[in-house]
């Protein structure tokens, strides 16, 4: 039997740390690639496409992560194709988190005055030089807080990886728990990690979101 | 290629774990509240030393995932002679968790009372008691009413974990399932439509509630 430290035990959990935040951005990224077609999808006058995003998000919102994440991993093994649990989770934190953004993004678009797609059209300005030169300057800058404060969601979304097999800070929080008989120590520290990581973001969503109050 | 018919021997199954995902929604969405509006209303009107505390659980649970939360509870605690059921265990871990978000909802409807309203009500001489539940808490529930029950909702969703920790709800139930006959896609399939279905039923609810609770605003 091997006797596990405290070094072990926080080395062990630092280098699952790895797989989490390299989880996180991959997620992200997706998700913010596929929310910005959603996005352009729902800004086109095509009516049956905003339907589709509209369930899209309805769809992701409204049903558990850890659900998507089951039948991104058994869903698609059923129909033939061998999926990996990390190719799973990306998949699934993608869907998920474009399901999010979108609507954070649609929110940070309707903020604009209607006058100003009126007024820029006036102008003689084509749809997507009003959105150009208009629209995404302004929305972008509303955009940022709430998108920097989604991806706290997007890590702490992550944990759920461990349930489907992916080793990640929480799945080797559970090994190590398994192995040592330590849980208050190996979860506190597991929290701890978590905490370390998404606060900075929280602080920083939250100085986002007075910068540009202000600036408004 | 899918077999939906394979699912209808276990329907008693799945209504019971949703109906302990019910039920354990239901029970913490009225717990979390009031943990919420307790800690919001010490948050605004409290002395430093509780305000320091309310903010640091504020965000150590905005800042770390329900799993490992409910992890900690189930498995850390027992160890300090805290021995909770898995039941109990997330039942006290969706409260502390929609007791800290709603925490931060509500503290955002307080700040949109104006001063001059509490102010007022003191000139008009109504008590502390008075002022908070009438002057204060009404019209700031109203205003948040929305983002709070969206995270009722949330948390609902979110609860799908605490079949990690063995209770036995819509989660299990898919996974009992699926572990007897197989069908995996099926079984998920259908339980994540049960939950959309309860997410809808939920929003209803709490509209229909909003209107009951809201309801001086249409009689001026």
């Amino acid at each position: 039997m091997i006797q596990f430290s405290n070094y072990d035990i926080i080395s062990n959990l630092l280098y699952a740390t790895q797989w989490t935040i390299l989880l996180s951005i991959a997620a992200f990224i997706g998700g913010t690639s596929v929310a910005l077609l959603l996005t352009a999808a729902r800004l086109s006058r095509n009516t049956a496409l905003q339907k589709c995003v509209r369930l899209y998000v309805e769809l992701f919102q409204g049903t558990p992560l850890l659900m998507q994440m089951f039948l991104c991993f058994f869903g698609l093994s059923m129909l033939g194709y061998e999926i990996s649990a990390w190719s799973a989770a990306i998949l699934s934190l993608t869907l998920f988190t474009s399901a999010f953004l979108v609507e954070i993004w649609r929110g940070c678009i309707d903020t604009l005055p209607k006058g100003q797609w009126e007024a820029s059209r006036c102008l003689g300005l084509s749809f997507l030089q009003t959105l150009r030169h208009i629209i995404l300057p302004q929305a972008i800058r509303v955009a940022v807080a709430p998108t920097v404060g989604f991806s706290v969601q997007v890590i702490k979304g992550t944990a759920l990886a461990s349930i489907i097999g992916f080793v990640e800070l929480t799945k080797v929080g559970t090994m190590l728990n398994n192995a040592t008989f330590e849980p208050f120590k190996v979860f506190a520290l597991v929290a701890l990690i978590y905490f370390v990581l998404c606060y900075p973001l929280s602080l920083y969503s939250k100085y986002l979101e007075k910068k540009f109050h202000v600036s408004r | 290629m899918l077999h939906f018919s394979d699912l209808l021997q276990y329907t008693d199954v799945f209504f019971s774990g949703l109906m302990t995902t019910v039920e354990l929604t239901l029970l913490t969405t009225v717990l979390g509240i009031v943990v919420g509006s307790s800690c919001a209303a010490i948050r605004q009107y409290g002395n430093t030393v509780s305000k320091r505390i309310v903010a640091v659980y504020v965000e150590l649970i905005r800042n770390t995932p329900f799993i490992v939360q409910l992890f900690f509870i189930f498995f850390g605690l027992p160890s300090l002679g805290l021995k909770l059921s898995p039941w109990q265990a997330s039942m006290i871990a969706l409260t502390i968790n929609l007791g800290a978000y709603s925490t931060e909802i509500i503290r955002a409807g307080l700040n949109s009372i104006p001063k001059g309203q509490i102010e007022a009500a003191k000139v008009l001489g109504m008590t502390f008691r008075q002022t908070l539940t009438r002057i204060i808490f009404t019209p700031a529930f109203e205003k948040i009413y929305p983002a709070l029950t969206s995270q009722c909702i949330i948390v609902m969703l979110g609860s799908a974990v605490i079949s990690q920790i063995s209770v036995e709800d819509l989660t299990y139930a898919a996974n009992l399932v699926q572990s007897r006959n197989f069908r995996a896609f099926e079984s998920y399939l259908v339980t994540a439509f049960l939950y959309l279905g309860l997410a809808i039923a939920l929003r209803f609810l709490f509209n229909q509630i909003g209107k009951r609770l809201f309801a001086y605003r249409e009689a001026r």
